[in-house]
Protein backbone atom coordinates (compact mmCIF):
# COMPACT_ATOMS: atom_id res chain seq x y z
CA UNK A 1 0.00 0.00 0.00
CA UNK A 2 2.10 2.91 1.25
CA UNK A 3 5.14 3.56 -0.91
CA UNK A 4 7.07 5.17 1.88
CA UNK A 5 6.90 4.29 5.54
CA UNK A 6 5.11 7.08 7.48
CA UNK A 7 7.23 8.75 10.17
CA UNK A 8 6.39 8.43 13.84
CA UNK A 9 5.30 12.09 13.89
CA UNK A 10 3.00 11.58 10.88
CA UNK A 11 1.42 8.54 12.52
CA UNK A 12 0.84 10.48 15.73
CA UNK A 13 -0.72 13.36 13.80
CA UNK A 14 -3.15 10.97 12.11
CA UNK A 15 -4.08 9.22 15.36
CA UNK A 16 -4.78 12.59 16.94
CA UNK A 17 -6.95 13.75 14.04
CA UNK A 18 -8.70 10.35 14.16
CA UNK A 19 -9.72 10.82 17.81
CA UNK A 20 -11.42 14.09 16.85
CA UNK A 21 -13.21 12.24 14.03
CA UNK A 22 -14.54 9.75 16.58
CA UNK A 23 -16.01 12.64 18.57
CA UNK A 24 -18.06 13.85 15.58
CA UNK A 25 -21.78 14.21 16.10
CA UNK A 26 -21.09 14.59 19.79
CA UNK A 27 -21.22 17.17 22.55
CA UNK A 28 -18.17 18.11 24.62
CA UNK A 29 -19.16 19.67 27.94
CA UNK A 30 -17.29 22.01 30.30
CA UNK A 31 -17.16 20.59 33.82
CA UNK A 32 -15.54 21.90 36.98
CA UNK A 33 -15.56 18.79 39.18
CA UNK A 34 -15.98 15.01 39.17
CA UNK A 35 -19.69 15.19 39.96
CA UNK A 36 -20.42 17.42 36.97
CA UNK A 37 -18.26 15.14 34.80
CA UNK A 38 -20.42 12.16 35.79
CA UNK A 39 -23.61 14.08 35.03
CA UNK A 40 -22.17 14.99 31.62
CA UNK A 41 -21.17 11.40 30.84
CA UNK A 42 -24.54 10.03 31.97
CA UNK A 43 -26.26 12.56 29.71
CA UNK A 44 -24.26 11.28 26.72
CA UNK A 45 -21.34 13.71 26.40
CA UNK A 46 -18.61 12.33 24.11
CA UNK A 47 -15.91 14.11 26.13
CA UNK A 48 -15.58 16.58 28.98
CA UNK A 49 -13.47 19.73 29.25
CA UNK A 50 -12.04 20.07 32.75
CA UNK A 51 -11.65 23.64 33.95
CA UNK A 52 -11.74 25.49 37.26
CA UNK A 53 -14.30 28.13 36.29
CA UNK A 54 -16.72 28.09 33.36
CA UNK A 55 -16.32 31.08 31.02
CA UNK A 56 -19.39 32.87 32.45
CA UNK A 57 -17.72 32.89 35.88
CA UNK A 58 -14.35 33.94 34.46
CA UNK A 59 -16.15 36.91 32.92
CA UNK A 60 -17.93 37.77 36.15
CA UNK A 61 -15.04 37.28 38.58
CA UNK A 62 -12.19 38.55 36.42
CA UNK A 63 -8.57 37.98 37.41
CA UNK A 64 -6.11 35.76 35.58
CA UNK A 65 -7.61 32.50 34.32
CA UNK A 66 -5.07 29.67 34.20
CA UNK A 67 -4.72 25.93 33.61
CA UNK A 68 -6.65 23.89 36.19
CA UNK A 69 -5.02 22.16 39.15
CA UNK A 70 -3.79 18.69 37.99
CA UNK A 71 -5.44 17.23 41.10
CA UNK A 72 -8.84 18.39 39.93
CA UNK A 73 -8.18 17.07 36.42
CA UNK A 74 -7.05 13.71 37.82
CA UNK A 75 -10.26 13.45 39.87
CA UNK A 76 -12.26 13.98 36.71
CA UNK A 77 -10.13 11.44 34.80
CA UNK A 78 -10.88 8.91 37.53
CA UNK A 79 -14.60 9.69 37.52
CA UNK A 80 -15.37 9.08 33.82
CA UNK A 81 -14.44 6.73 30.96
CA UNK A 82 -14.92 9.26 28.12
CA UNK A 83 -11.98 11.41 26.93
CA UNK A 84 -10.94 14.24 29.24
CA UNK A 85 -9.76 17.53 27.74
CA UNK A 86 -8.29 20.50 29.58
CA UNK A 87 -7.34 24.08 28.72
CA UNK A 88 -4.01 25.87 28.66
CA UNK A 89 -3.36 29.56 28.15
CA UNK A 90 -2.41 30.68 24.64
CA UNK A 91 1.37 30.28 24.31
CA UNK A 92 1.85 28.60 27.69
CA UNK A 93 3.76 25.53 26.56
CA UNK A 94 4.72 24.52 30.09
CA UNK A 95 1.05 24.20 31.10
CA UNK A 96 0.76 21.98 28.01
CA UNK A 97 3.77 19.90 29.11
CA UNK A 98 2.06 19.38 32.47
CA UNK A 99 -1.21 18.29 30.86
CA UNK A 100 0.71 15.88 28.64
CA UNK A 101 2.47 14.46 31.71
CA UNK A 102 -0.89 13.65 33.33
CA UNK A 103 -2.13 12.10 30.06
CA UNK A 104 -4.99 14.43 29.28
CA UNK A 105 -6.64 13.14 26.05
CA UNK A 106 -6.89 16.55 24.33
CA UNK A 107 -5.45 19.99 25.14
CA UNK A 108 -7.43 23.15 24.32
CA UNK A 109 -5.08 26.11 23.77
CA UNK A 110 -7.85 28.48 24.66
CA UNK A 111 -8.67 32.17 24.40
CA UNK A 112 -11.01 31.65 27.38
CA UNK A 113 -7.97 31.64 29.66
CA UNK A 114 -5.75 34.71 29.98
CA UNK A 115 -3.08 34.60 27.24
CA UNK A 116 0.47 33.91 28.44
CA UNK A 117 2.07 35.07 25.18
CA UNK A 118 0.75 38.04 23.22
CA UNK A 119 2.63 37.12 20.02
CA UNK A 120 3.00 33.37 19.63
CA UNK A 121 0.93 30.24 20.08
CA UNK A 122 2.37 26.93 21.31
CA UNK A 123 4.38 24.87 18.79
CA UNK A 124 1.93 22.01 19.07
CA UNK A 125 3.95 19.82 16.68
CA UNK A 126 6.33 19.19 19.58
CA UNK A 127 3.65 17.35 21.55
CA UNK A 128 2.31 13.79 21.27
CA UNK A 129 -0.96 14.87 22.91
CA UNK A 130 -3.51 16.35 20.47
CA UNK A 131 -4.59 20.01 20.56
CA UNK A 132 -7.84 21.75 19.72
CA UNK A 133 -7.73 25.49 18.98
CA UNK A 134 -10.30 28.21 18.37
CA UNK A 135 -10.55 30.05 15.05
CA UNK A 136 -12.67 32.88 13.68
CA UNK A 137 -11.84 32.33 10.02
CA UNK A 138 -9.94 30.11 7.60
CA UNK A 139 -6.59 31.86 8.01
CA UNK A 140 -6.62 31.49 11.78
CA UNK A 141 -7.68 27.83 11.50
CA UNK A 142 -4.87 27.01 9.05
CA UNK A 143 -2.26 28.81 11.17
CA UNK A 144 -3.28 26.69 14.15
CA UNK A 145 -3.25 23.50 12.05
CA UNK A 146 0.24 24.40 10.77
CA UNK A 147 1.35 24.73 14.41
CA UNK A 148 0.03 21.20 15.01
CA UNK A 149 -3.64 21.50 16.06
CA UNK A 150 -5.55 18.26 15.31
CA UNK A 151 -9.00 19.78 15.74
CA UNK A 152 -10.52 23.22 15.23
CA UNK A 153 -13.50 24.89 16.87
CA UNK A 154 -15.13 28.25 16.33
CA UNK A 155 -14.28 30.75 19.03
CA UNK A 156 -17.73 32.21 19.29
CA UNK A 157 -17.92 34.43 22.36
CA UNK A 158 -17.54 32.13 25.36
CA UNK A 159 -19.53 32.69 28.52
CA UNK A 160 -22.18 34.87 26.90
CA UNK A 161 -24.86 32.28 26.12
CA UNK A 162 -25.15 34.15 22.83
CA UNK A 163 -24.59 32.12 19.68
CA UNK A 164 -24.18 35.03 17.25
CA UNK A 165 -20.37 35.00 17.18
CA UNK A 166 -20.15 31.22 16.72
CA UNK A 167 -22.56 31.58 13.78
CA UNK A 168 -20.42 34.37 12.32
CA UNK A 169 -17.23 32.31 12.63
CA UNK A 170 -18.78 29.16 11.16
CA UNK A 171 -20.31 31.07 8.23
CA UNK A 172 -17.04 32.88 7.57
CA UNK A 173 -15.11 29.61 7.55
CA UNK A 174 -17.59 27.90 5.23
CA UNK A 175 -17.72 30.78 2.77
CA UNK A 176 -13.93 31.06 2.67
CA UNK A 177 -13.63 27.32 2.04
CA UNK A 178 -16.12 27.66 -0.83
CA UNK A 179 -14.27 30.71 -2.13
CA UNK A 180 -10.82 29.10 -2.12
CA UNK A 181 -12.18 25.92 -3.69
CA UNK A 182 -13.38 27.96 -6.68
CA UNK A 183 -10.09 29.78 -7.30
CA UNK A 184 -7.79 28.99 -10.22
CA UNK A 185 -4.59 27.43 -8.82
CA UNK A 186 -2.41 30.41 -9.80
CA UNK A 187 -4.35 32.58 -7.34
CA UNK A 188 -3.77 30.31 -4.32
CA UNK A 189 -0.40 31.75 -3.27
CA UNK A 190 -1.77 35.28 -3.10
CA UNK A 191 -4.89 34.05 -1.30
CA UNK A 192 -2.67 32.26 1.24
CA UNK A 193 -0.66 35.44 1.76
CA UNK A 194 -3.83 37.51 2.19
CA UNK A 195 -5.31 35.28 4.90
CA UNK A 196 -1.92 34.61 6.55
CA UNK A 197 -2.00 30.86 6.04
CA UNK A 198 0.59 28.38 4.72
CA UNK A 199 0.20 27.72 0.97
CA UNK A 200 0.34 23.94 1.39
CA UNK A 201 -2.73 23.97 3.65
CA UNK A 202 -4.57 26.42 1.38
CA UNK A 203 -3.92 23.99 -1.51
CA UNK A 204 -5.31 21.15 0.61
CA UNK A 205 -8.51 23.08 1.37
CA UNK A 206 -8.93 24.11 -2.29
CA UNK A 207 -8.58 20.51 -3.44
CA UNK A 208 -10.69 18.83 -0.74
CA UNK A 209 -13.24 21.61 -0.10
CA UNK A 210 -12.73 21.00 3.62
CA UNK A 211 -10.29 21.56 6.46
CA UNK A 212 -7.82 18.71 7.00
CA UNK A 213 -9.23 18.32 10.55
CA UNK A 214 -12.61 18.18 12.24
CA UNK A 215 -14.31 21.53 12.94
CA UNK A 216 -16.59 21.88 15.98
CA UNK A 217 -18.77 24.79 17.10
CA UNK A 218 -18.04 26.53 20.40
CA UNK A 219 -18.76 29.76 22.23
CA UNK A 220 -22.26 30.80 23.23
CA UNK A 221 -24.26 27.61 22.64
CA UNK A 222 -27.01 27.58 25.30
CA UNK A 223 -30.01 25.67 23.92
CA UNK A 224 -30.71 22.48 21.91
CA UNK A 225 -31.78 24.76 19.05
CA UNK A 226 -28.43 26.62 19.19
CA UNK A 227 -26.59 23.29 18.98
CA UNK A 228 -28.69 22.08 16.04
CA UNK A 229 -28.25 25.46 14.33
CA UNK A 230 -24.47 25.05 14.44
CA UNK A 231 -24.76 21.49 13.11
CA UNK A 232 -26.99 22.62 10.23
CA UNK A 233 -24.41 25.31 9.45
CA UNK A 234 -21.84 22.53 9.00
CA UNK A 235 -20.23 21.96 12.41
CA UNK A 236 -18.99 18.41 13.05
CA UNK A 237 -19.99 18.58 16.71
CA UNK A 238 -20.49 21.05 19.55
CA UNK A 239 -18.71 22.28 22.66
CA UNK A 240 -20.99 23.58 25.38
CA UNK A 241 -19.34 25.61 28.10
CA UNK A 242 -21.35 27.65 30.57
CA UNK A 243 -24.62 26.74 28.80
CA UNK A 244 -25.21 23.53 30.73
CA UNK A 245 -24.12 24.01 34.33
CA UNK A 246 -25.28 27.66 34.40
CA UNK A 247 -28.84 26.64 33.45
CA UNK A 248 -31.74 25.81 35.78
CA UNK A 249 -31.64 22.03 35.15
CA UNK A 250 -28.17 20.96 33.92
CA UNK A 251 -28.95 17.23 33.61
CA UNK A 252 -32.05 17.73 31.48
CA UNK A 253 -30.36 20.39 29.36
CA UNK A 254 -27.27 18.22 28.80
CA UNK A 255 -29.44 15.29 27.67
CA UNK A 256 -31.48 17.56 25.41
CA UNK A 257 -28.42 19.06 23.70
CA UNK A 258 -26.93 15.58 23.10
CA UNK A 259 -30.14 14.47 21.40
CA UNK A 260 -30.40 17.71 19.43
CA UNK A 261 -26.90 17.22 17.99
CA UNK A 262 -27.59 13.58 17.03
CA UNK A 263 -30.90 14.51 15.34
CA UNK A 264 -29.99 18.04 14.26
CA UNK A 265 -32.00 17.84 11.04
CA UNK A 266 -35.26 16.63 12.58
CA UNK A 267 -37.44 19.54 13.82
CA UNK A 268 -39.96 17.20 15.48
CA UNK A 269 -37.26 15.71 17.70
CA UNK A 270 -35.81 19.19 18.32
CA UNK A 271 -39.23 20.41 19.47
CA UNK A 272 -39.55 17.40 21.76
CA UNK A 273 -36.21 17.89 23.47
CA UNK A 274 -36.77 21.65 23.86
CA UNK A 275 -40.13 21.14 25.56
CA UNK A 276 -40.33 22.33 29.18
CA UNK A 277 -36.57 22.52 29.59
CA UNK A 278 -36.59 25.42 32.07
CA UNK A 279 -34.44 28.55 32.11
CA UNK A 280 -31.33 28.59 29.95
CA UNK A 281 -28.35 30.58 31.22
CA UNK A 282 -29.21 34.29 31.29
CA UNK A 283 -26.66 35.41 28.73
CA UNK A 284 -25.13 38.66 27.54
CA UNK A 285 -25.73 40.70 24.43
CA UNK A 286 -22.37 40.57 22.65
CA UNK A 287 -22.93 44.07 21.19
CA UNK A 288 -22.83 45.43 24.74
CA UNK A 289 -19.35 44.00 25.38
CA UNK A 290 -16.43 46.41 25.12
CA UNK A 291 -13.53 45.21 22.97
CA UNK A 292 -11.31 44.32 25.92
CA UNK A 293 -14.00 41.94 27.23
CA UNK A 294 -14.20 40.03 23.96
CA UNK A 295 -12.35 36.74 24.40
CA UNK A 296 -12.47 35.91 20.67
CA UNK A 297 -10.03 38.74 19.98
CA UNK A 298 -7.34 36.78 21.81
CA UNK A 299 -5.20 34.71 19.40
CA UNK A 300 -2.78 35.80 16.72
CA UNK B 1 -27.31 -4.23 -1.67
CA UNK B 2 -27.92 -1.58 0.97
CA UNK B 3 -25.43 -1.09 3.80
CA UNK B 4 -26.49 0.97 6.81
CA UNK B 5 -24.20 2.98 9.04
CA UNK B 6 -25.65 3.81 12.44
CA UNK B 7 -25.45 7.61 12.23
CA UNK B 8 -26.06 8.85 15.77
CA UNK B 9 -22.44 9.72 16.64
CA UNK B 10 -18.90 8.85 15.58
CA UNK B 11 -16.99 7.82 12.45
CA UNK B 12 -20.05 7.66 10.19
CA UNK B 13 -18.79 9.45 7.06
CA UNK B 14 -15.51 7.49 7.12
CA UNK B 15 -17.37 4.15 7.02
CA UNK B 16 -19.80 5.40 4.37
CA UNK B 17 -16.96 6.55 2.12
CA UNK B 18 -15.10 3.21 2.27
CA UNK B 19 -18.27 1.17 1.67
CA UNK B 20 -18.98 3.30 -1.42
CA UNK B 21 -15.43 2.66 -2.61
CA UNK B 22 -16.00 -1.11 -2.51
CA UNK B 23 -18.63 -0.95 -5.23
CA UNK B 24 -20.51 2.01 -6.66
CA UNK B 25 -23.67 -0.10 -6.90
CA UNK B 26 -23.91 -0.44 -3.12
CA UNK B 27 -26.33 1.99 -1.50
CA UNK B 28 -25.24 3.46 1.81
CA UNK B 29 -27.93 4.62 4.23
CA UNK B 30 -27.31 6.63 7.39
CA UNK B 31 -29.51 5.00 10.01
CA UNK B 32 -31.12 7.20 12.66
CA UNK B 33 -34.67 5.82 12.64
CA UNK B 34 -36.56 2.52 12.59
CA UNK B 35 -37.72 3.24 9.02
CA UNK B 36 -34.14 3.71 7.85
CA UNK B 37 -33.07 0.51 9.61
CA UNK B 38 -35.78 -1.41 7.73
CA UNK B 39 -34.14 -0.55 4.37
CA UNK B 40 -30.68 -2.02 5.07
CA UNK B 41 -29.23 -5.50 4.46
CA UNK B 42 -26.38 -5.04 6.93
CA UNK B 43 -25.45 -2.50 9.61
CA UNK B 44 -22.17 -0.93 10.72
CA UNK B 45 -21.98 0.36 14.28
CA UNK B 46 -19.14 2.90 13.99
CA UNK B 47 -16.44 4.07 16.34
CA UNK B 48 -17.40 6.79 18.78
CA UNK B 49 -18.13 6.84 22.47
CA UNK B 50 -20.01 3.75 23.61
CA UNK B 51 -21.60 5.57 26.58
CA UNK B 52 -23.01 8.16 24.15
CA UNK B 53 -24.12 5.60 21.57
CA UNK B 54 -26.06 3.41 24.01
CA UNK B 55 -28.05 6.44 25.20
CA UNK B 56 -28.76 7.57 21.64
CA UNK B 57 -29.73 4.08 20.44
CA UNK B 58 -32.16 3.77 23.37
CA UNK B 59 -33.54 7.20 22.70
CA UNK B 60 -34.09 6.56 18.99
CA UNK B 61 -35.98 3.35 19.92
CA UNK B 62 -33.48 1.36 17.87
CA UNK B 63 -32.37 -1.14 20.54
CA UNK B 64 -35.08 -3.77 20.03
CA UNK B 65 -35.27 -3.54 16.22
CA UNK B 66 -31.49 -3.77 15.77
CA UNK B 67 -31.27 -6.70 18.15
CA UNK B 68 -34.17 -8.48 16.42
CA UNK B 69 -32.70 -7.93 12.93
CA UNK B 70 -29.29 -9.29 13.97
CA UNK B 71 -30.86 -12.29 15.73
CA UNK B 72 -32.76 -12.95 12.51
CA UNK B 73 -29.46 -13.07 10.62
CA UNK B 74 -28.71 -9.51 9.43
CA UNK B 75 -24.92 -9.01 9.26
CA UNK B 76 -23.65 -6.41 11.72
CA UNK B 77 -20.13 -5.00 12.15
CA UNK B 78 -19.03 -3.04 15.20
CA UNK B 79 -15.76 -1.08 15.27
CA UNK B 80 -14.31 -0.10 18.65
CA UNK B 81 -17.37 1.41 20.41
CA UNK B 82 -19.47 -0.86 18.16
CA UNK B 83 -17.59 -3.90 19.49
CA UNK B 84 -18.34 -2.79 23.06
CA UNK B 85 -22.06 -2.48 22.29
CA UNK B 86 -22.17 -5.95 20.68
CA UNK B 87 -20.34 -7.90 23.41
CA UNK B 88 -22.35 -9.93 25.94
CA UNK B 89 -19.93 -9.08 28.72
CA UNK B 90 -18.27 -5.72 29.51
CA UNK B 91 -15.88 -5.63 32.46
CA UNK B 92 -17.37 -3.38 35.17
CA UNK B 93 -20.45 -2.39 33.13
CA UNK B 94 -23.73 -3.90 32.09
CA UNK B 95 -23.63 -5.27 28.54
CA UNK B 96 -25.74 -3.71 25.77
CA UNK B 97 -26.85 -5.76 22.76
CA UNK B 98 -25.17 -8.97 23.98
CA UNK B 99 -25.04 -10.34 20.44
CA UNK B 100 -21.39 -11.47 20.53
CA UNK B 101 -20.09 -14.08 22.95
CA UNK B 102 -17.07 -12.10 24.13
CA UNK B 103 -15.79 -10.18 27.15
CA UNK B 104 -14.37 -6.69 26.53
CA UNK B 105 -12.48 -4.26 28.69
CA UNK B 106 -12.93 -0.59 27.82
CA UNK B 107 -9.95 1.76 27.29
CA UNK B 108 -7.69 -1.19 28.06
CA UNK B 109 -4.79 0.13 26.00
CA UNK B 110 -4.73 3.46 27.91
CA UNK B 111 -5.46 7.09 27.10
CA UNK B 112 -5.01 8.96 23.80
CA UNK B 113 -1.24 9.25 24.20
CA UNK B 114 -1.15 5.43 24.20
CA UNK B 115 -3.13 5.13 20.94
CA UNK B 116 -1.14 3.40 18.17
CA UNK B 117 -1.01 1.98 14.66
CA UNK B 118 0.21 -1.53 13.94
CA UNK B 119 -0.12 -4.14 11.21
CA UNK B 120 -1.29 -7.71 11.25
CA UNK B 121 -3.35 -10.48 9.70
CA UNK B 122 -7.10 -10.13 9.25
CA UNK B 123 -8.67 -13.35 7.94
CA UNK B 124 -6.31 -14.05 4.98
CA UNK B 125 -5.17 -10.42 4.50
CA UNK B 126 -2.39 -8.30 5.97
CA UNK B 127 -3.68 -4.87 7.04
CA UNK B 128 -2.92 -1.69 9.00
CA UNK B 129 -4.71 -1.50 12.32
CA UNK B 130 -5.52 1.83 14.00
CA UNK B 131 -6.16 1.57 17.75
CA UNK B 132 -7.61 4.68 19.43
CA UNK B 133 -8.39 4.43 23.15
CA UNK B 134 -9.31 0.92 22.15
CA UNK B 135 -11.11 -1.82 24.08
CA UNK B 136 -9.46 -5.20 24.63
CA UNK B 137 -11.21 -8.51 24.00
CA UNK B 138 -10.26 -10.53 27.06
CA UNK B 139 -12.29 -13.68 26.40
CA UNK B 140 -14.26 -15.23 23.54
CA UNK B 141 -16.80 -18.06 23.47
CA UNK B 142 -16.33 -21.35 21.60
CA UNK B 143 -18.45 -20.31 18.63
CA UNK B 144 -16.38 -17.19 17.99
CA UNK B 145 -13.74 -17.18 15.23
CA UNK B 146 -10.68 -15.04 15.87
CA UNK B 147 -9.76 -13.18 12.65
CA UNK B 148 -6.92 -11.03 14.05
CA UNK B 149 -4.68 -11.17 17.08
CA UNK B 150 -2.34 -8.70 18.72
CA UNK B 151 0.13 -9.95 21.30
CA UNK B 152 -1.91 -13.11 21.66
CA UNK B 153 -5.23 -11.31 22.32
CA UNK B 154 -8.07 -11.26 19.74
CA UNK B 155 -8.65 -7.86 18.09
CA UNK B 156 -11.04 -8.94 15.32
CA UNK B 157 -13.67 -11.64 15.82
CA UNK B 158 -16.65 -13.12 14.03
CA UNK B 159 -19.56 -15.15 15.30
CA UNK B 160 -21.76 -16.03 12.33
CA UNK B 161 -23.34 -12.78 11.12
CA UNK B 162 -21.64 -10.66 13.81
CA UNK B 163 -18.25 -9.07 13.00
CA UNK B 164 -16.35 -6.92 15.48
CA UNK B 165 -12.99 -5.15 15.42
CA UNK B 166 -11.24 -3.37 18.29
CA UNK B 167 -9.44 -1.24 15.68
CA UNK B 168 -10.68 1.24 13.06
CA UNK B 169 -10.42 0.11 9.41
CA UNK B 170 -12.49 3.23 8.55
CA UNK B 171 -9.54 5.43 9.53
CA UNK B 172 -7.37 3.97 6.75
CA UNK B 173 -7.59 4.22 2.95
CA UNK B 174 -7.74 0.43 2.68
CA UNK B 175 -11.28 -0.87 2.01
CA UNK B 176 -10.58 -4.59 2.29
CA UNK B 177 -12.25 -5.09 5.67
CA UNK B 178 -15.27 -3.19 4.31
CA UNK B 179 -15.19 -5.52 1.30
CA UNK B 180 -15.09 -8.49 3.69
CA UNK B 181 -18.22 -7.17 5.44
CA UNK B 182 -19.98 -6.59 2.10
CA UNK B 183 -19.21 -10.20 1.22
CA UNK B 184 -20.83 -11.29 4.49
CA UNK B 185 -23.97 -9.42 3.40
CA UNK B 186 -23.78 -10.69 -0.19
CA UNK B 187 -23.69 -14.28 0.99
CA UNK B 188 -26.84 -13.68 3.06
CA UNK B 189 -28.86 -11.66 0.56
Amino acid sequence: MAVKEPSKADTRKLLNRNLAQLLKGGVIMDVTDAEQAQIAQAAGATAVMALERVPADIRKEGGVARMSDPKMIAEIQNAVTIPVMAKVRIGHFVEAQILEAIKVDYIDESEVLTPADDMYHIDKNKFATPFVCGARDLGEALRRIAEGASMIRTKGEAGTGNVVEAVRHMRKMRSQIAEVSALPTEQLATYAKDIGAPLELVRYVAKNKALPVVNFAAGGVATPADAALMMQLGADGVFVGSGIFKSADPKARAEAIVKAVAHFGDPVILAGVSYGLGEPMRGIDVESLPDDKRLAKRGW
Amino acid sequence: MTVGVLALQGSVSEHAKLIRSVNKKIDVVEVRTIDELATVDGLIIPGGESTTLRILVDNANLYTPIKARVEAGMPVWGTCAGLILLANNIEGERPYFGLLDATVKRNAYGRQIDSFVTEGDFADMYINMVFIRAPKITKVGEDVDVLSELDGAPVAVRQGNVLATAFHPEMTKDNRVHRYFCNMIENKV
